[in-house]
Parts: structure tokens; sequence; C-alpha cells
């Protein structure tokens, strides 16, 4: 369509503006009159403050690249000196190393959210799948940006990681190769790295707007998982939901805090302050604790390529999740079976966080072994089974309805009225 | 905002004057919030500990011969050290104010009782090139002290503009003499 814009705004700056490129008039349709379901609950932050992390880590991580130097001789010290002598350097360190443990947990509080209250069923598949992408992409930024301090951990992780490639049959070790850019990690594996670490989060930036955009398609799930069907069912993101997100966002800045200010260190682990030293292995190398679930499920399996697919085909079900679970009913407030079986399954997914963390031996194995296969147990036998068989309770019939007999009394006057002005 | 005041339900008249007031106190909060979330990505851009830390320089002026300059490096930047002959000290401090296009006395950019020592920063203050003149090899323009090879600037022995489009003369760089033939620069 060829034509300029019927601007409505009567700033005749911001009018010339939007008559020509409409951003202003895009906005206040996405972000400001955009009608959200009235009944999201604290789950509908984490988004947002997806959004906001990936701002914090992208322009602490602009500022930490200036100082920092991607070579095997320079990079341990150069991480050094940003801690000791560059103004403020040991703030934005902090708050990188943490945000990328913040992120983790927004992310997954996020995919929780989905979950539980099925947001990824039609027609919101492809943004629940465009989601996973983004989960594929975090992953590889945090893992090469965790080679970047150059530590012991660092570089054996590096080495780990690098080396699942080999299982792959005839080809693996030339990948490997090509990878490493050499015979072992070193110098040009680390300049890849961050030359990749640098590359990623920009493009995480733009999947996540094809997340957005899809979101705005399909509009926002919601805890009753039914759709809005009148005006009275929604509400205009802003201010209601810019408000709810700040309020949400103030207590995700504070935990943020704690971590940054109090115990900076406490989720890294300490064998990362001592420089790479490509002939000594630490004696117990773990992945950042983002990572030990899917750790935990590569080392249940004694067999090299059989651990490798097993870890990354615990994301891939990720992506067939919407085909997986046959229930039309989308929250689990209205399937009781599904609803238990949602808390087994995070039970599941933190105890194999937990033994991916210690020592492979003993009861560590057989417990992760039990826990891997009931991670795959749910996704690929107990969901479709339980979608055809469970019988689940009465939807309302509207959002306004339960809102309005079970909520705790009417709602204020302009809540009422203001989707009714703006049709 | 309408004149009339609406009653909430509560029975307090409604201040728009109020909202106003919210609106801005709130919008004032997250621009020093962002503010001060700016102030440390913007800091760690000035020199660091470490580059502070290396300020200063010490430098032995013994084994300069008469007539002879050397250049050292002080914070990165060159730093012109020229022994002076006795007639190129008489030129300098003969010359008259008015001829200056930035005047300034040769007594007042050397230490007393050490003016057969000029010491500058060796960078053109047109547009940052270093100008010629300390090997005696090198052009040095009309006026025997430093010529710019970039834009044609040129500078007398006591590092005074003489031509243009050097706006000014070479800065002297904050230095003192530790003993005669030592001196410490920053």
């Amino acid at each position: 369509m060829v034509g300029l814009h019927k601007s409505e705004f009567q700033n005749p700056v911001i009018n010339w503006i939007d008559t020509r490129l409409p951003l202003f008039t895009m906005m206040t349709k996405e972000y400001g009159v955009f009608p959200t379901p009235k009944n999201f609950n604290y789950f509908w932050n984490f988004g947002a403050l997806a959004m906001i992390n990936l701002m914090i880590m992208i322009a602490t991580g602009i500022f930490l690249a200036m100082n920092y130097n991607a070579s095997t001789a320079g990079a341990f010290d150069s991480v050094e000196r940003i801690v000791r002598d560059v103004n403020y350097g040991w703030l934005l360190r902090y708050v990188h190393m943490n945000g990328a443990s913040m992120f983790f947990i927004v992310v997954y509080i996020h995919m929780f959210r989905g979950m539980y209250y099925g947001s990824y069923k039609k027609p919101r598949e492809l943004l629940w799948m465009i989601g996973v992408v983004i989960l594929l992409l975090m992953m590889a930024t945090a893992f090469m940006g965790y080679v970047l301090p150059w530590g012991q951990m660092s570089y054996w992780g590096a080495t780990v990681i690098t080396n699942l490639f080999s299982a792959i049959p005839v080809v693996g070790e030339y990948i490997v190769t090509l990878l490493w850019g050499g015979f072992s990690v070193d110098n040009p594996t680390l300049n890849r790295f961050f030359s990749l670490h640098y590359l990623m989060p920009f493009v995480i930036t733009g999947v996540v707007f094809l997340h957005v955009v899809a979101l705005h398609i399909t509009g926002s799930n919601n805890p009753l998982g039914i759709e809005p069907k009148s005006e009275q069912d929604t509400l205009p993101f802003h201010p209601y939901y810019t408000i709810k997100d700040s309020v949400g966002m103030c207590v995700y800045l504070l935990v943020f805090a704690v971590l940054v200010f109090f115990v900076p260190d406490y989720l890294g682990h300490s064998d990362n302050y001592i420089q790479a030293n490509p002939l000594v292995t630490p004696t117990h190398i773990v992945p950042e604790w983002y990572f030990l679930p899917f750790y935990a499920i590569l080392r249940s399996v004694p067999s090299k390529l059989g651990g490798v697919l097993m870890m990354f085909g615990a994301i891939a079900v990720l992506f067939v999740l919407p085909w997986l679970d046959t229930s039309p009913v989308r929250s689990a407030k209205f399937r009781p079976i599904y609803r238990q079986l949602m808390y087994v399954f995070v039970v599941d997914v933190v105890v194999l966080g937990y033994v991916g963390g210690k020592p492979p031996s003993g009861m560590n194995v057989v417990i992760g072994q039990v826990c891997t296969a009931y991670y795959f147990l749910h996704f690929l036998v107990i969901l479709p089974i339980l979608g055809k068989m469970e019988k689940p309770l009465p939807l309302p019939e509207s959002i306004s309805n339960p809102v309005l007999t079970m909520g705790g009394g009417p709602l204020p006057g302009a809540a009422l009225a203001k989707p009714m002005e703006k049709i | 905002m309408s004149a009339t005041a609406p009653t909430l339900p509560d029975g307090h008249a409604q201040d728009p004057g109020k909202r106003d007031f919210l609106k801005l106190v709130a919008g004032f909060s997250a621009v020093i919030g962002v503010g001060a979330l700016a102030w440390p990505l913007i800091d760690s851009m000035n020199p660091s500990g470490d580059v502070l830390a290396l300020s200063s320089v010490e430098f032995d002026l013994a084994p300069v011969a008469e007539g002879q300059g050397v250049t050292i490096v002080w914070r990165g930047k060159p730093i012109f050290v020229r022994h002076r002959t006795a007639a190129e000290i008489k030129t300098a401090e003969s010359v008259k104010l008015s001829d200056l296009g930035d005047p300034a006395k040769d007594a007042d950019r050397v230490k007393a009782g050490h003016s057969q020592w000029i010491v500058l920063v060796g960078i053109c203050t047109h547009l940052g090139c270093v100008p010629l003149g300390n090997k005696p090899t090198d052009p040095r323009g009309d006026f025997g002290g430093w010529f710019c090879p970039c834009h044609g600037s040129q500078y007398d022995v006591s590092g005074r503009m003489r031509h243009g489009p050097a706006p000014a003369n070479l800065p002297v760089p904050p230095y003192a003499f530790m003993t005669d033939s030592r001196i410490k620069i920053g």
C-alpha cells in the first residue's frame, strides 16, 4: 500500500514524522491501547523482564568489550583489569556476569508460565517455537561469553562443549577442528567466540522482534487460557500493564542488585579465577547453573553419541511441544492432573540440575538417569496420552465472568469503562 | 484539565493538579534513574586507574647536546625536549610580542635558570600532527623551530606559532627540574 499515513497526532512535529513514518501510531497501537486480557497475574511480567534483561546485557557488554582483549595472552588479565582499574568496571562486569544468570532465571520462569498456562497451544505454536529459538541462541551466547574471561572453567567448558560435536559420526572430528580453528581450544577459538558473542545478542534482538510481532498477531494468552471475547475482557496495555510490569521490574532489580552487590561470585565457580591452563583439567568441572539439567542428561547416558543426542533432544522436544500436548484446554487451572504433573516436571528438572552439579558417581548417576527418563516421559508419553484421558474442569464463559464473580469485589469504574472508549 | 472537579466514590474531590504532579514526579524519577544507570557506563570510558598511574615520566637531560632535540613519550604523546643554543635563546627572547599570533614571552615558556631547555608537547595545535624539526635534517620552517608537514604551520624555537593555520603555540607540559640535568614530566 502506497500513500501517506493519516496521523491522528496533534503535535505538528510528531504529526509530520508520523505521516511519513508511522512509528508513533505503531507504538500507540502496540504498546498504548493494545488490548490485553485483564486477568494477567505476575507470571506475565517475565516477557517484559526478559526484554529489559537483554537491553542490560547489551549495554554492559558493549562497554565491557571496549576494555576486553580477545587473546589468550591478554584475556584473563584484561578482565582482571576491568574489575580493578577501569572506572565502574567491577560494576559492569558483575552486572553482565550475574545478568546472564538473571536472564536464564527470567526466561525459565517465562517458559514455565507458557507450559503451565498452555500458552504454546493453537494459535500460538509459532510464537512458542520462536521462543525456543531464542532460548537456543541465548544458550550459545551464554556459553561463548563464559569462555571469554579465559579462566580454567572457561577453557575446559569450551573444550568439553565443542567436543560434543566430535560425537557426530564420520565428520565429527572435522567439525570440531573447524570450530577450534586449530587442534585445540586456542587463540583462534577465543577470537571467534568473542566475535560471535558480540554478534549473537543482536541476532537475539531480531528474533525477539519476531517473537513480539507474533505475539501481537495472536494476542496474549492469560491465566484462564480462554480467548478474550469482547472489549470487556481486555484492558489497554498502557497504563495497566506498563505499571504492573514496573512493579515486577522493581522486584527483579532488587534480586539482581542483591546478587551484584553482595554475592557477585555466588553463582560462578572459583576455578574461573585461575588462568586457563591447557595441560591441567580442574578436578571437578561443571557448567554454569543454568546448563546443569542438560548437563545431567548428557552424563546420564553411557554412550557418547547417545548422551549428546539426548541433551540436544531435551531442547528439540520443546519445538514440538504444541503437538505433543493433545489437550484442547490451555490453562492448568482447568486440568487437575496436568497441573499436578506440571509440578512433578518442575521438581524433575530441579533434581536434574542438582545432580548435574554433583560428581557423576554412585546414587547421582541413578537419580540422573531416572530423572532423564521422566523428562522425556513427560513430553513424549504423558502429554499425548493425558490430553485424551483427562477430564478438564468446566471453562468459564468469558474472562470477565470469573474476574467479576471470583475476584475480590467490583473493579474500579475506570478499569471497566476504559476499553469501551477506545473502540 | 477540566475546570470542574468530579467527585470520587469516597467523597473526595478529584484534583487534576495532583495527577499532573504525580506524572511529573514519576517522569523526573525515571530520568534521574536512567541517568544514574548510564553514568557508570559512560565513566568506564574515562582513563582507568592503570592509565592514570602511568601519567608521569622522568628524563635525563645530560646526553642531549647543545642544538640537539629529542622526542620522548608521555601519556602516549610525543614530548619535544630541545637543548637550545645561545643564539637561538637570544632570537627567541628578542621577538616582539606584537609579531606573535599567540603572544607569550619566551621566559614564561621555560623554567627560570634553565632557558637553554625548551620542553613542548609535540602536537600541532591545528589538527594534531607531529611537527618536524627535532632532527637536524628536518625542515624547521622560516623561524628555526618546527614545521608541521600536514598543513604547513610553523613554530619558532620557543614553540610559538609563527605561521598558520595553527591557532596557538605548542603547549608546555607540566614538568619540573629534579636536578639540573633531570626533569620529571607530569
